[in-house]
């Protein structure tokens, strides 16, 4: 079976996050990206699911600029086979969907498989888009799956409860946890890493909807009213007389 | 032309995030001087849908087939897909939840249209743009997105509308068919498994959070913040950590790589506030911080704190909250 598992390269969890002073870009400077961390339940899952059939591969792929490839070695680390880069600055969640939606019908991949939604943009749009211009069954968000045959069985996390859903391939799923524990990567995946193939490609559509006009950050905090420990009653006055929000 | 808003229903009822989308739909309508109509999914009773005229909404076109009474990605798709051609909707508004980013995702491809989720604000129609604003960086940012074309998909952020409530109007309620066939329903679900929520409150619709972290000390305290919970009348939330040791189950985890909650107040007890959990909760509108320790960085992002123990502060607050009621 073959897994195409799409990764996207974000800041690191931690960051601070700061913007170019016109306010119309992400800061990179002195910023560690990481492989998305929802993207890492995708990877690992399509991982164990072909350790799991003894056979199969599975292809990462990135839409992104030559600067996510040290992320892209890390997915090769963990334990993808081989990797494609779109070599293009993902402009929006349909330019995006558009590159990854032509990689996976040239692939001919079963399943493809990405995280809920990036840390960064927090879109959540992709799987759906991907979905619709392949014509075939999104999951999202997927917070189990497992397959039998050409038949996956998936959780779909709805408010208040969850799904159990099946579908066949080829489909998409975007993962949440617990699906799995993400891996990482051991000494002898980063040696055998270096030597995957990564191939490089150009974009194959240059169409986006939607621009960033400007980022901005939220209002600073007025700052903490500490009540003393001894009157935490005091507490419950002011949440209903001058917050009022009970 | 006019404004096509989507109402998840659940147990006969409008969710109260589709309240919010409606409102936000009608002032939509109103700021392009056109109607706004809704189209349910879920199980929902004429009488529920009539009432939605107090946000705005002057018709709701409502499909009486009995499979959508549970999520069906294809079924649900093609359904609004259809009551947008008939309504010739050059806006679609849906709440930000699984149900609406699963569908408006979709949707953009099928209908050719611009898409933006995690919106916060009404839009803004300078000068020929479509601005709107949303949430980024998991909670840490904002980003105006202008969305081009003819077509736009608006999903909306819960709790960051007023809903309206012109008591007294109600809506018009059609019947619609969008003939749909067993192909639709292919990833009906096999079974749907609701969880055992405290009080009946859900989380991510819940207007107040009670919320524990690693300083309950175990999962044996937790009646501490039930109390407070079912006191206040609040849904229970957890930290990561919490949630990775099974203390908690894992649909509580409020944080980056959980659930993001922006109710009206949102108490932490006993959570240190490391940024990925901040990133969770602060778009809440009123945060509580109870932490034993003055130096935990939550203090930094709260509005109130008590610097104290929170098996001696909770049984406290949630006296209060008696005393008050």
């Amino acid at each position: 079976m073959k897994f195409l598992v799409c990764i996207s390269n974000v800041p690191d969890t931690t960051t601070k996050i700061t913007f170019t002073p016109d306010n119309k870009e992400f800061n990179k400077a002195g910023v560690q990206f990481v492989i998305n961390p929802w993207d890492e339940y995708a990877l690992t899952r399509a991982i164990e699911l072909k350790e799991a059939q003894g056979a199969g591969t599975v292809t990462v792929l990135n839409v992104g600029e030559a600067d996510t490839e040290p992320n892209i070695r890390k997915a090769l680390a963990i334990g993808a086979d081989d990797a494609i880069r779109v070599n293009a600055h993902p402009k929006d969640a349909f330019f995006v969907a558009q590159q990854i939606a032509s990689i996976a019908k040239d692939g001919g991949y079963d399943v493809i498989l990405m995280g809920k939604e990036s840390i960064d943009y927090n879109g959540f749009q992709v799987h759906g888009m991907v979905g619709e211009l392949l014509g075939i069954p999104t999951v999202a968000p997927a917070m189990k799956l497992d397959m039998s045959g050409n038949t996956a069985t998936l959780e779909r996390e709805i408010e208040g409860g969850k799904e159990i859903v099946e579908v066949n391939t080829p489909f998409v799923a975007s993962c949440q946890q617990p699906m799995c524990e993400p891996r990482i990567p051991n000494m002898r995946g980063i040696m055998t890493a270096r030597t995957k193939p990564l191939k490089v490609v150009e974009a194959t559509a240059d169409a986006a909807r939607t621009e960033v006009a400007t980022f901005a950050l939220p209002p600073q905090k007025q700052g903490v009213k500490l009540i003393p420990a001894e009157s935490a009653g005091e507490l419950i006055k002011l949440l209903r007389n001058e917050a009022k929000v009970i | 032309m006019s404004v096509l808003v989507v109402v998840e229903c659940d147990g006969g009822e409008v969710k109260k995030s589709s309240l919010e989308v409606a409102s936000y739909g009608s002032q939509v309508a109103q700021m392009l001087g056109t109607t706004a109509t809704a189209v349910a999914v879920g199980e929902a009773t004429e009488a529920n849908l009539a009432k939605l005229g107090e946000q705005g909404i002057t018709k709701v076109l409502h499909d009486a087939e009995p499979r959508l009474k549970d999520f069906v990605n294809g079924a649900y798709t093609k359904l609004i897909a259809a009551a947008a051609q008939k309504e010739d909707a050059k806006i679609i508004v849906l709440a930000n939840s699984n149900i609406g980013a699963s569908v408006g995702s979709r949707l953009s491809i099928r209908l050719q249209a611009s898409l933006a989720t995690n919106v916060v604000e009404l839009p803004k129609t300078d000068g020929g743009s479509f601005t709107v604003k949303r949430g980024a960086f998991s909670g840490k940012a904002f980003a105006d997105v202008k969305l081009d074309g003819d077509r736009k998909i608006i999903a909306v952020k819960k709790n960051s509308i007023e809903a309206l409530h012109e008591a007294g109007k109600t809506a018009q309620v059609e019947a619609f068919s969008a003939q749909l066939s067993d192909a639709d329903f292919a990833d009906a679900p096999k079974q749907v498994v609701m969880q055992d929520q405290a009080g009946g409150i859900l989380l991510p619709e819940a207007d107040l959070v009670v919320s524990g972290g690693r300083g309950m000390k175990g999962p044996e305290n937790w009646n501490l913040i039930e109390e407070l919970a079912q006191a206040l009348g609040a849904a229970t939330a957890c930290s990561k950590p919490v949630s990775d040791v099974d203390w908690r189950p894992h649909h509580e985890h409020v944080g980056q790589t959980g659930i993001t909650v922006s109710p009206n107040l949102y108490i932490a007890c006993g959570i240190s506030g490391a940024i990925q959990h901040l990133a969770g909760v602060n778009s809440s509108k009123v945060i509580v911080v109870i932490n034993k320790d003055p130096e935990a960085p939550f203090f930094k992002a709260a509005d109130y704190g008590i610097v104290g123990d929170v098996f001696d502060v909770l049984p406290k607050l949630t006296q209060a909250v008696k005393e008050l009621n």
